[in-house]
């Protein structure tokens, strides 16, 4: 039997290898296949996603960088742009958790200096198997500190990401990692910067080792099978000390002004990084290998040219300038080397050991990929969805013993456990912390704060995904709004099983659908994001979970409203309406045992009228609290406001639904909101002119957690359910 | 600016809360002055605060690198003429690898990183921190760090017990011992001490990122307080 050729064997097929052999003329040598390999990879080429990315709504007049570019960037006014990108490292943590997690945020943090922007805020959505497995809950414990270990080092505060368990997940958890940063608006790296011929290539801080070749290839874009641990020289590790010193040097660089242009090193290493420096300006490059520092000496040409080595940067540096930029790096520690430049033409050719190793268009590397459109196939429907919806099943369980298993279901309980390994406080900007709606970080210098939540609907996007995308988006905006701040734009993390499965393309399309209503609805564009395929194992898939990472802007954080009942005795009012859908929620899940059933509905226009109250009440000062009601429905909505704020409540269920379902449902476009009883009549008159249903359901106080003629239960008793469940889920 | 006391913070490679702790004397009044760890020069400052972060990534020993660094002669130099010197958390780190402080800081006793707001107790007024404060006040302020467990040998805790060198500790918001509110297990829930002179000092809570309403507690106004009385005091 003779060997796997070479190109399958670097996850090329026959299709792709004819296609470098008609662009080059010839057929290529064994390192330009491994570059076209990386450069071709699912990872880095979104050929199977590229079609559907297309349909996504990309612009506004605040967007001012919007996809293809290493993040998306924003005006926020006042000169400051923001810039924002979500990323996978799913794989990665998968085969080793720490590490995995640390590169993750490593990766994103680069792509936000890469802009010129100081990245100001990190959030991790995460998503594991049942904490009961111990191996889910070595996975759980290993991301957790490789975030933390990471984060914390580079002096980047991590201010949120929900965390949710789900059984697909404990053979690919799902690790999505956000960054945010800052720049004044006319500093920005952008692509529109005029790069010039000649233009140096300096690659500055970490030397290039083995670790990470193929991590694109191999990791990222297969399925992780039987023996995956083996993988692990394909996992990077994180220096975040040296990613510290990056940051602070590439900053003074592009604050002095002495680039034309600045790109991270991540997947597909210095291949992807000069091949698209080149490539946007339009131009070729001259790369020596000779000359990058190596961490040992034999390194092949195609490893020192797919390395991912992890905190590097490659600049473009006028001639004339390569003296200052070689300053501001000594002075940070940071290493730094000359490592070919810009030429005319469009050939990017590869030297090493004074032979051409490689000679092909750059062009053809960065943005001529292969697109495909694969076939895409519904699953056969169900016979009957309603005969399998909860909502309509009988319920034998006592209020008060529903309401604490869902408190304490993981997916529901207290985070401090996480958020408590994460420094939410350095840099001194963050309003709120992790654990609300969503996190406040101010602009420093100005009264602004930007909100940031990120959004995942696992359930949901199982029964139906279009649904699932878009109540994704909805819930995002709804929790920026729940503090005041205006939705602005997203950031979107693709999680999906293999492309090639073409029901597994169709739940893609469908979520790709599904956000572009939504965020059409809000007037929040996608500005870039990360698309993760592969995530299954076996017959294992993950539920299609988009995951959206929303920014908003508060334009005066001493606004911003809270999410826990305040002290002084308030009215508790539900804003939006709350119907008979138990489908994908909470308690079915954990009480009925099911998932199955009907998502429930979403009506963005509607769910859009609920962000106008929700602005309008918070800018007239209007609210004591609001808090989104999702995941638990109104009962778990209305405890943690009271947990929070260390007060109990006292309402009734208006409307004639069963009361499990009044209390679980998970209807859309609702919150939960709190209001100074001699302002009510205010708040009523607002709702009433933007056609929002608002319905008064008791008041604030007391140590008890009452629903009139259903449940009642002691506060301190539902706060021990809700905080102790996962440090006791975790010390079994 | 003459009679706006200069307070010196000095970036490490690696150090992270330096430009909040400059930020926060700006907010109470003082004029930050910003150090860099390769110069032979603290530039006239009136005190100096060693900030928080990960020194040199904190790969071997927390601060055991820094106490190395060009600047740290001039610290040592200053803090024996009776200079104000404060390190906070990987500062307080360095000042005891440099011995200007007893004792070490070792992982917390959880084994996990811990970021919460705590609150500590006053326990001698003779610091540069807690000059304007009575012994027994309790102040919030929040501790972000892996490795603040302080230890010192046997006779090195007498001593500091013994002669008030302890200057905060962690309480119950009623500023009564408790261990629940020992976030990281350290002995006698010390979480600062000085040097015998009462000129240097070392706390793993960060005063900096509590001096300003708008983002938490105000536990460090006082302490930011007192440092610039201190450092005022030598002008």
């Amino acid at each position: 039997m003779s060997a796997e050729p070479l190109h399958r064997a670097l996850g090329l097929t026959d299709d792709e290898l004819e296609a470098i052999v008609s662009t080059l003329d010839r057929e290529p040598n064994p390192s330009e296949l491994a570059m076209y390999a990386a450069m071709w990879s699912e990872h880095c080429s979104y050929k199977s996603s590229k079609v559907h990315l297309r349909t996504l709504p990309t612009e506004s007049p605040a967007v001012l960088v919007g996809p293809g570019q290493d993040a998306g960037a924003v005006d926020v006014g006042e000169g400051f742009a923001v810039v924002f990108k979500i990323e996978s490292h799913s794989h990665p943590s998968a085969v080793e958790p720490y590490q995995g997690a640390a590169t993750g945020v490593g990766g994103i943090v680069r792509d936000i200096i890469s802009m010129g922007a100081r990245p100001i805020a990190l959030l991790d959505p995460l998503r594991f198997g049942p904490l009961t497995e111990e191996r889910n809950r070595w996975l759980f414990e290993g991301v957790v500190a490789g975030i933390g270990g990471y984060g914390n080092c580079i002096g980047v505060p991590t201010v949120g990401g929900e965390i949710t368990f789900a059984e697909p997940h404990s053979a690919n958890p799902t690790v999505n990692v956000m960054c945010v940063g800052v720049a004044p608006a006319d500093r920005l790296v952008t692509s529109a910067r005029e790069v010039h011929e000649g233009a140096l290539l300096v690659l500055f801080g970490a030397a290039t080792g083995r670790d990470g070749i193929g991590g694109v290839s191999v990791l990222a874009s297969r399925t992780l099978e039987e023996g995956s641990q083996e993988s692990r020289p394909s996992v990077q590790i994180g220096d975040p000390f040296a990613e510290k010193l990056l940051i602070e040097a590439s900053l003074e660089l592009v604050e002095r002004d002495l680039l034309e242009g600045l790109q991270d090193l991540g997947g597909a290493g210095l291949t992807c990084a000069v091949s698209e420096s080149a490539s946007r300006a339009g131009l070729g490059a001259e790369l020596n290998l000779d000359a990058v520092p190596l961490r040992e000496p034999d390194l092949e040409a195609f490893e020192v040219l797919t390395s991912e080595s992890q905190e590097r940067m490659l600049a473009l540096v006028a001639p004339e300038r390569l003296d200052d930029v070689r300053a501001v790096c000594e002075r940070w520690g940071v290493a730094s080397a000359v490592v070919g430049r810009l030429v005319a033409g469009g050939g990017l050719r590869v030297v090493m050991g004074g032979s051409t190793v490689a000679d092909v268009p750059a062009r053809s590397l960065a943005d001529e990929g292969p697109v495909y459109t694969r076939p895409t196939e519904p699953p056969a429907e169900p016979a009957d969805p309603l005969a399998e919806d909860p909502t309509f099943a009988a319920v034998a369980v006592e209020p008060e013993d529903a309401l604490l298993r869902v408190l304490a279901s993981p997916n529901v309980a207290d985070k401090r456990w996480v958020w408590e390994q994460y420094d939410s406080l350095v840099q001194g900007g963050t309003v709120r912390g992790p654990g609300g709606d969503a996190a406040l970080i101010r602009i420093e210098g100005t009264l602004k704060a930007l909100a940031l939540s990120v959004d995942g609907k696992g359930r949901f996007g199982r029964l139906d995904p279009y649904l699932g995308a878009a109540h994704a988006v909805a819930e995002a905006a709804r929790n920026v709004a729940c503090t005041g701040a205006r939705p602005l734009a997203i950031t979107n993390c693709m999680n999906f099983g293999n492309p090639e499965r073409p029901e597994v393309m169709w739940q893609f399309a469908e979520s790709i659908r599904g956000m572009a209503d939504a965020c059409r609805a809000f007037d929040t564009p996608v500005t870039g994001g990360n698309v993760s395929f592969y995530n299954e194992s076996g017959d294992s898939a993950i539920w299609p979970i988009p995951v959206i990472g929303m920014l908003g802007l508060l334009q005066d954080y001493r606004l911003a409203v809270p999410s826990a009942f305040a002290g002084a005795p308030a009215a508790v009012y539900t804003l939006g309406e709350t119907l008979p859908e138990l489908g994908g929620s909470e308690f079915a899940e954990v009480v009925l045992g099911t998932i199955a059933g009907r998502a429930p509905a979403l009506d963005l226009e509607r769910e859009q009228r609920l962000h106008l109250l929700l602005l309008e009440a918070a800018g007239a000062d209007l609210l004591a609290s609001a808090h989104d009601c999702s995941e638990g429905g109104l009962a778990i909505a209305l405890a943690e406001c009271a947990i929070a704020g260390g007060t109990g409540f006292a309402v009734g269920l208006p409307g004639d639904l069963p009361p499990h379902v009044a209390l679980f449902s998970e209807s859309a476009s609702r919150v939960v909101v709190s209001v100074d009883p001699a302002r009510a009549a205010e708040l009523e008159d607002l709702a009433g002119t933007l056609g929002v249903p608002l319905a008064r359901l008791g008041e604030t106080g007391g140590p008890r957690i009452v629903v009139d003629g259903v449940l009642e239960l002691a506060l301190a008793e539902a706060t021990a359910a809700y905080e102790e469940a996962i440090p006791k889920l975790l010390t079994a | 600016m003459s009679g706006s006391p200069r307070v010196g913070v000095i970036t490490f490679p690696g150090s992270l809360d330096d430009r909040d702790a400059l930020r926060a004397v700006a907010f109470m009044g003082g004029q930050g002055v910003p150090l860099w760890h390769g110069d032979r020069d603290l530039r006239g400052v009136d005190a100096v605060i060693l900030p928080g972060g990960f020194s040199y990534g904190d790969y071997l020993r927390c601060g055991a690198i820094a106490r190395f660094a060009s600047v740290m002669d001039e610290v040592r130099a200053f803090a024996e003429r009776g200079g104000p010197v404060v390190g906070i958390c990987n500062g307080f780190q360095i000042l005891c690898e440099a011995g200007l402080l007893p004792g070490a800081l070792i992982r917390n006793r959880q084994l996990r990183f811990v970021c919460r707001w705590v609150d500590v107790r006053v326990e001698t007024s003779l610091s540069p921190l807690t000059a304007d404060l009575l012994v027994g006040e309790v102040l919030r302020v929040p501790v972000k760090h892996g490795e603040g467990q302080f230890v010192a040998s046997a006779g090195d805790l007498e001593r500091l017990e013994g002669e008030g060198q302890v200057v905060f500790r962690y309480c119950a918001p009623d500023g009564s011992l408790d261990d629940v509110a020992n976030p990281n297990g350290a002995s006698n829930a010390i979480a600062g001490v000085r040097n015998a002179a009462g000129n240097v000092i070392g706390l793993m809570p960060h005063p900096e990122h509590a001096v300003d309403p708008d983002v938490g507690a105000t536990g460090g106004q006082p302490m930011f307080a007192s440092l610039l009385a201190c450092a005022l005091a030598r002008v």
